[in-house]
């Protein structure tokens, strides 16, 4: 299992500094990933779901390098990239890629397609020949007629333009994709069809994904494993029908109870969650989830549970989970 | 906590008072391209202490329809609006502005999706609470103060009194909307639309404001016009559904018939293009995309996109029609079944 590891990320942090004041002095940091360990495996899908400022856009953008990361490592294929200089970087930006979230922003609407997908092709310096014949092909990969090309990016609806933006992060045959929301503004319909598009082109290119969503039945679907982040850092991450079947962690569980379920007939449990998430700024002490929890007990006010394994390939970071274990016995 | 989802899945007797009853609706845009027909011959009902979802893709003309009802749309010289929209037997279609005023946010409200531009970020979220009491019911600003004091604690906002002098940027996206449900509510409506109220937020607030609603209903007994895209919400809160393609209604039934039974192909392909939780089976799609209003179709919308498409679908509209009891289609489909028979 070890020598499959893509990417590896060890003690991730990213704090953003608050400024205020005439001279713009650093007040606080905002704490938006505080400490996030994971391994991607070659060929999987990890999916990374939580709620609005959990930080798995950041996570996903320091992954890339899009970044700075304050603290911590990135190993893709066991070179650490946090410190390459700008050309080295240049050069192993090939493999990994992003699509966007909105398929709206991330094009430019002053470029034809033809040029939007060409664009990394010239940066690699691709012959116009090369050019040509790659952004026709990958156009057909991802299902947009060839006599498209010169069209703009106004002249497409939102399930096509992020047809586009798939085929602009393939250009350079990447091994590592981060797709950050890619079927969010999308309707139901679209969704689907982008879903599909994605698993095809997944299991052609032998791709790996990192899938960051907030609906975790859109995550379940695509993903192999998948990792629940709170406030920051991860709480609980396993192989994505251990984590519906035996949830460990308490948010996971009131997460997924809170899924509305297409299915009138099913009578579910629902757990409420009271309140709403703390702030980054100044996150609790102790458990971040605590002054939420319903189980809280007093070592998890004061210490921080570390992400640990407690089941094969199972990780929660959870003070009691050896006790929800033995309850799901 | 939920044990009182069942009950209130039950079908809705015919007998209930009708709050809501909205004939052959159309609205029409004229525009530079052409008239760009949103809304085109929509008919519903809504029921005392019922909840209908209208579920829809986006441009599908749910929110037109809500916006049209709510009188916001048709007083402009490019809307065209025609049809007939009864408010508890009173066609309020064509009545002056004046009168529209009075029945707005006294006998119907309406929620949008994006709290944070439908509350104005200039005055407290109090201060716009007490504004429904004052001016519809003519009450004074400290009586209308408790009442908004009252709504939010209603609402579950934590120390509503501190709360009610607060402006909506020190409330949260959660709070914000709360606060506008109390908005919407302070003259206990008989009709609330609720316009993707949910769609802005995370999934454990949406679950929280969705149970709100629900105890909402059951406590005030108003009907509830419920716009969305989810299918999962629909299951969740509605009565009855009905589901819009290209300005259509296609079809309608109660939320058990709809999820068991679907008989229009698109619904069908819209029940399957969602992951169900705990599957990984592939999804079913639709291909392609919904038209374009300026140029719809000419026979049925559906037909370019549907897999069982005939030449009788190109050529003529079908109409919405009663198939089962209380559960009606419109597809041509279901009369060659029924002729088949």
């Amino acid at each position: 299992m070890e020598n499959n590891v893509l990417v590896e990320v060890k003690n991730l942090k990213k704090y953003f500094p608050i400024k205020s004041g005439l001279l713009s002095r650093t007040k606080n940091y905002l704490k938006a990933v505080d400490g996030v360990d994971l391994k991607i495996y070659k060929g999987e899908t990890i999916g990374i779901v939580g709620e609005s400022g959990c930080g798995k856009s950041t996570t996903g953008r320091l992954i890339l390098k899009l970044l700075e990361a304050t603290e911590g490592e990135v190993y893709f294929e066991g070179k650490e990239i946090t410190n390459l200089d700008r050309n080295e970087l240049k050069n192993m930006r090939k493999d990994f890629q992003m699509v966007f979230q909105d398929p709206y922003a991330c094009l430019n609407p002053r470029l034809s397609i033809k040029s939007i997908i060409e664009e990394p092709l010239k940066t690699h310096k691709y012959s116009p020949a090369e050019r040509k014949k790659k952004v026709e092909e990958l156009l057909d990969k991802v299902g947009i007629p060839k006599s498209y090309l010169d069209r703009y990016p106004h002249e497409f609806s939102g399930g096509q333009r992020q047809r586009i933006g798939i085929a602009r992060a393939l250009a350079l045959n990447p091994k590592f994709i981060v797709a950050d929301e890619p079927v969010a503004a999308l309707d139901v319909s679209i969704q689907a069809q982008i879903l599909n598009l994605m698993s095809d082109l997944q299991e052609e290119f032998n791709l790996t994904y990192l899938f960051i969503a907030h609906d975790l039945s859109v995550v379940q679907y695509i993903s192999d494993r998948i990792g629940v982040m709170y406030l920051g850092s991860m709480v609980e991450l396993s192989e994505s029908q251990e984590l519906f079947d035996y949830t460990i962690h308490p948010y996971t569980r009131a997460l997924l109870s809170a899924i509305p379920i297409p299915d009138p007939e099913i009578n579910k449990r629902q757990i409420d969650l009271e309140g709403e998430i703390p702030s980054p700024i100044n996150p609790p002490k102790g458990c971040r989830f605590h002054t939420r929890c319903p189980y809280v007990e007093d070592i998890c006010k004061k210490e921080r549970p570390k992400f640990r394994e407690v089941k094969k390939e199972h990780y929660v970071a959870c003070h009691l989970a050896e006790k929800f274990i033995e309850e799901q016995k | 906590m939920n044990q009182n989802k069942k009950a209130i899945g039950k079908e809705v007797s015919p007998m209930k008072e009708i709050v809501l009853e909205v004939k052959d609706l159309k609205t029409h845009f004229r525009t530079r391209k052409g008239v760009v027909k949103a809304v085109d011959g929509v008919s519903f009902k809504v029921h005392k202490g019922e909840t209908f979802a209208l579920v829809g893709e986006s441009g599908c003309g749910k929110s037109v329809t809500c916006m049209t009802i709510m009188g916001l749309i048709g007083r402009k010289k490019n809307e065209v609006v025609s049809g007939d929209i009864l408010f508890k037997e009173r066609n309020i279609t064509n009545i002056s502005k004046e009168e529209r005023r009075k029945l707005r946010g006294k006998n119907m409200s309406i929620i949008f999706q994006d709290p944070m531009t439908s509350l104005n970020p200039v005055y407290t979220v109090g201060s716009q609470i007490a504004e429904m009491p004052m001016i519809h019911e003519g009450k004074s600003q400290s009586k209308a103060k408790k009442i908004a004091v009252d709504m939010l604690g209603k609402v579950g906002i934590p120390s509503p009194e501190k709360r009610v002098n607060e402006y909506p940027h020190q409330f949260s996206g959660g709070m914000r909307q709360r606060g506008v449900i109390g908005m919407s509510l302070a003259c206990n409506p008989e009709l609330l639309i609720a316009d993707e109220p949910t769609t802005a937020l995370d999934v454990t607030i949406q679950a929280q404001i969705l149970e709100l609603l629900r105890k909402l209903k059951e406590d005030s007994k108003s009907a509830i016009i419920m716009i969305t895209h989810d299918l999962g919400v629909v299951a969740e809160v509605s009565d009855s559904v009905g589901v819009m393609y290209a300005g259509t209604l296609v079809e309608k039934a109660s939320v058990k018939d709809l999820f068991k039974n679907p008989m229009h192909p698109y619904t069908k392909g819209l029940l399957k293009s969602i992951p169900k939780p705990g599957s990984k089976e592939r999804l079913t799609i639709i291909e392609g995309q919904p038209p374009d209003l300026h140029n719809a179709p000419k026979g049925c919308k559906f037909y370019p996109r549907c897999s069982y498409a005939m030449e009788k679908c190109k050529e003529e509209m079908p109409q919405l029609i009663e198939i089962e009891k209380n559960h009606k289609a419109a597809c041509w489909l279901n009369e060659v079944k029924e002729n088949g028979k």
